[in-house]
């Protein structure tokens, strides 16, 4: 029960940095409209459902990018990160709470996104909304962990990309997939599985990349 | 206890200490002193665990919980109020009787009536005031102050000499500091980084 108080703790205090100082969310939804709206008037109008379909998890994937590069700014700029790994709490905490603020802004985001697709493109399927809440979980797990690490780096802002887009490469597979297929539970199971996998190796290897 | 043995640390190409050896008994004060990027930081930071020897080894017998480290920034938000970072960190250190002790550091300190205020608008001093809250909020058995006495006026730079000298004999400490008059007296070793 510790571990899940100090995840909460955490996890409010994300939430409230951002609630306080608004430097990432408004940011993630200007750019995910912005980017379906742009995607609109440059799609053919005769061209597939496949094609916006694609077009919209490119929007989703940047979206991500873009609030995992300012994902760990306050620990890097302030060096709070030193201040709370020494603390006794176990560092994976850390990467939980961060991951899951991760992914109440990538929710927020979609919330305005999914239903800027269904107006400007197709109407929004179950299938569609299933994929989007697996990817969520798997690019905020992914990703916070490489934000991590290139938070710690000079060429942050190079780094995160070159790391985060070949590791979510199958994210894109699944969620396409998923959305464009007849049967759509195969591509669904693969996402859940990536999740699975990715969440764990990222959980248990953050105490490494936040230790020297 | 601190020990070092053959202790040394490099940045790239630049090696900030090297073949440095070291005994700190519990309830002794180890003094640092050295100009500017001589590695007083460098070595609290190999103490603290926050940074790795390159060279040689360092063994420091308490558990992280145990220790506190005030550094040269004050590691809190801030974008939170000096109570929310407070709290925060007693959540995460799990101090028993929270609330209370974060208040009773909060007026030794001089910050009760700005507990509300976000760090954000606090000067450099109230900074390091609020700094010496976190450091002290858990009680640990182990501290590293790193300049302590920087950026505070002369009734808060009194405040630091009363706690280094409740402090001494009672906790371990290691101090670096550029104002070695303030506290070579309590001192028990003294160590110069050149």
């Amino acid at each position: 029960m510790t571990y899940f108080s100090d995840v909460a703790a955490l996890a409010r205090k994300d939430i409230l940095l951002e609630l306080r100082s608004r430097d990432t969310l408004p940011a993630m939804l200007l750019f995910v409209v912005s980017a379906l709206v742009v995607f609109h008037f440059s799609l053919p109008s005769e061209a597939s459902e496949t094609a916006s379909t694609g077009l919209l998890w490119i929007a989703l994937l940047f979206t991500a990018l873009l609030g995992l590069g300012r994902a760990f700014t306050a620990e890097r700029e302030q060096r709070v990160l030193d201040g709370l790994v020494l603390a006794p709490c176990d560092r994976s905490a850390i990467w939980l709470a961060k991951s899951l603020g991760v992914l109440v802004f990538l929710g927020v985001a979609e919330a305005v996104a999914l239903p800027a697709y269904a107006l400007f493109f197709e109407p929004v399927g179950w299938e569609l909304v299933a994929a989007v809440v697996l990817a969520d979980i798997g690019l905020a797990a992914v990703g916070t962990l490489l934000a991590a690490m290139a938070a710690a780096s000079r060429a942050r802002e190079l780094l995160l990309p070159l790391l985060f887009l070949p590791l979510v490469i199958p994210v894109i597979v699944g969620g396409v997939g998923a959305t464009v297929v007849d049967d759509p539970a195969r591509y669904l199971g693969f996402l859940a599985l990536y999740d699975l996998i990715f969440a764990i190796l990222s959980w248990a290897s953050f105490e490494y990349v936040v230790a020297e | 206890m601190i020990s070092a043995r053959g202790l040394g640390r490099r940045f790239g190409g630049k090696r900030v200490l090297r073949d440095l050896d070291l005994v700190v008994r519990d309830g002794e004060l180890l003094l640092v002193t050295g100009p500017n990027g001589s590695g007083k930081s460098t070595l609290l930071a190999l103490i603290a665990g926050l940074l790795a020897p390159t060279e040689g080894e360092i063994d420091v017998d308490l558990p992280r919980g145990r220790i506190g480290y005030l550094a040269h920034e004050p590691l809190v938000y801030k974008e939170l109020t000096a109570l929310e970072n407070l709290d925060l960190y007693g959540r995460l250190y799990h101090v028993p009787e929270r609330r209370e002790t974060i208040g009773a550091l909060l007026e030794r300190f001089g910050l009760w009536e700005a507990r509300h205020q976000r760090v954000g608008s606090f000067s450099r001093g109230m900074q390091q005031r609020l700094a010496l809250c976190r450091v002290l909020l858990h009680g640990p058995e182990l501290l590293l102050l790193d300049e302590p006495h920087a950026g505070l006026d002369a009734s808060a730079q009194t405040l630091v000499d009363d706690l280094l000298a409740e402090s001494a004999g009672a906790r371990t400490l290691v101090v670096a500091s550029h104002d070695p008059e303030r506290v070579s007296p309590l001192a028990t070793q003294a160590l110069a980084l050149a």
